[in-house]
């Protein structure tokens, strides 16, 4: 207990907003994680990142007009990735062009919904709220409606595993094989829609790439066979998020009066595990080219 | 709209639509829309840290700057670079999520350094608005034939002496400076804005690259003007009239060539 108790500061494990915040935000660390890896894979961490601050602009909204957050951020994403996919630009640079267009105008749409939302007084400190999230004050009527959208991502992801993982290592093979490249690319979309909203409502929008981008980059740095990569990136997610919300909850008792917000802790957990695996692939790949060099035992000359 | 009040907005939003036209042709031509987005937003902590230890905003911002190239350049040794990217990204809201969170009086602030606030700036800021504008644009036009040859033809710049990783950093300064420049008076979104939406609709225009600099430069221009113009008749934010008209000339452009621009590649 003695050691426990140095652990979890009193009360972490009978708080109602601590339990919320481990729900919701291990389902947004899951399946930002899952999806992640095949974002990164696919070379679209931009797009990812552009999503969700565009979802922002829908959070803002329901802010303002007193809507489930959910549907807003959701709605939002949801329209953006299809315009993306619907647009359907093969050229690197269009695509980045695209995408950096969509973002300008996403985020300006924010500024104008948290400028409506000053203006009525409905909310002072929405643009905080929106843009950086806020864990503990999360609703816990919304658990339910979070971790039922995480499984469908994750169900979207597992029906269309195969040919996602083919396409993602080779477009023009997938094509080969007779794969309908678009509509995996739309459903891939869809789920990064799905994860970047729920992550934007949990450690905010702008925060939520580091739950996208940070693990599954992680994970693909350690391990060569996908499955791995993913079964790592999960695991760094999950553990990066929950630590991160312990450490906010006991930061309250390191400096009285206050606590440290959640998704500072979290990123830097999740940054952390990133480095070490650099390190880690870093040391391997030396390894591996100084048994190429010296190869032992089978002496050819 | 053109009175006493306002002319400071004038004078530096236009220093700021010149120096953003310019960087952001090459910001599209290197396909680097993610840096631009990036190292603006992951230099609002630097001025949020700066509000903390009561030094001169514009020298955190500069720090933060400064310490987005290091870090993106530093992480792309790893990773290609979009994630280098993302990740310098995380590491520095980060940063600023915590700052922010020492503070309780910059709640205000934080909305004007992401989505600005152009009215109202004070005259001590023009100057260096200006050098710092003038610095970039310098920058940037010395190194227009390496930049330029290196994101055309990576062989070709090879060949001709340019190292990938030195034009890269020294790409990556230059939009760091224009950071430096547009951030305290327009804000990080309608900054990255300026530098994606008139370049990209440029190119729909011309082929011929100082022709589509000129004319990023003249949309940039239009743009601002006529964001501020409708910002002061509608009291709506700046930035989501030049975040809107920047999605708006793509749009046209794209729909003059169905397809995209064919001959830039």
């Amino acid at each position: 207990m003695g050691v426990l108790g140095l652990i979890f500061a009193p009360g972490f494990l009978s708080n109602g907003p601590v339990h919320t915040a481990l729900l919701v935000g291990g389902g947004a660390a899951v399946v930002g994680a899952v999806v992640g890896v095949f974002t990164v894979m696919r070379g679209q961490s931009f797009a990812g990142h552009a999503l969700a601050d565009v979802s922002s602009a829908g959070g803002s909204a329901s802010f303002l007009l007193g809507l489930n957050p959910l549907v807003g951020f959701l709605g939002m994403a949801a329209l953006a990735a299809g315009v993306m996919e619907w647009a359907d630009v093969r050229d690197a640079r269009e695509r980045d062009l695209l995408t950096g267009v969509m973002l300008g105008a996403g985020l300006g749409l924010t500024a104008l919904f948290l400028y409506f939302a000053s203006v009525t007084g409905s909310a002072s400190g929405a643009a905080i709220t929106v843009l950086f999230g806020s864990m503990f004050t999360i609703p816990a009527s919304i658990v339910p409606a979070a971790l039922a959208l995480a499984g469908v991502a994750l169900a979207v992801i597992a029906a269309i595993y195969r040919p996602l993982l083919l396409s993602a290592v080779s477009e023009d093979l997938a094509q080969a094989q007779g794969t309908r490249v678009r509509l995996i690319g739309l459903a891939h979309g869809w789920a990064l829609a799905l994860a970047v909203s729920l992550s934007a409502m949990t450690v905010g929008a702008i925060l939520s790439t580091a739950l996208l981008i940070g693990p599954a980059a992680a994970g693909l740095r350690l391990a060569d066979r996908p499955g791995r990569s993913l079964a790592l990136a999960v695991l760094i997610g999950l553990l990066a998020t929950w630590g991160g919300i312990l450490l906010a909850y006991d930061s309250y008792d390191w400096t009285p009066g206050h606590g440290w917000p959640v998704s500072f802790f979290i990123v830097v957990l999740v940054f952390i595990a990133y480095l070490l695996a650099a390190l880690l692939a870093r040391v391997r790949a030396r390894g591996v080219s100084l048994r190429a060099v010296h190869p032992s035992g089978c002496g050819q000359d | 709209m053109f009175g006493s009040f306002m002319t400071n907005a004038w004078i530096v939003a236009t220093m700021v639509a010149i120096t953003a036209g310019i960087v952001g042709f090459f910001v599209v031509v290197r396909r680097a829309a993610f840096a631009a987005h990036v190292l603006p937003l992951g230099a609002f902590p630097g001025a949020a840290a700066a509000s903390l230890l009561g030094v001169n905003e514009l020298l955190g911002i500069i720090a933060f700057s400064a310490l987005g190239v290091l870090g993106i350049s530093q992480l792309q040794r790893w990773e290609r670079r979009e994630v280098a990217t993302a990740l310098w990204l995380a590491v520095a809201l980060a940063l600023g999520t915590l700052f922010l969170s020492m503070t309780r009086r910059y709640s205000q602030g934080v909305y004007a350094l992401l989505f600005g606030e152009v009215f109202g700036i004070r005259s001590a800021l023009i100057a260096p608005v200006a050098v710092l504008g003038a610095i970039a644009i310098a920058v940037t036009l010395l190194l227009y034939r390496p930049l330029l040859l290196d994101s055309l033809s990576p062989e070709l710049g090879e060949a001709a002496g340019t190292g990938r990783g030195r034009i890269e950093l020294a790409f990556l300064a230059v939009l760091a400076l224009c950071t430096a420049t547009a951030l305290p008076v327009v804000g990080a979104l309608m900054v990255f804005s300026l530098m994606v939406g008139p370049a990209s609709a440029a190119r729909f225009l011309t082929d011929r690259p100082l022709l589509a600099l000129t004319l990023s430069v003249v949309l940039s221009l239009a743009t601002v003007w006529s964001a501020i113009a409708l910002s002061y008749l509608s009291n709506w934010p700046v930035g989501f009239f030049v975040g809107v008209l920047g999605g708006v000339s793509y749009a046209a452009g794209r729909l003059r060539h169905r397809g995209g621009p064919a001959h830039v590649r």
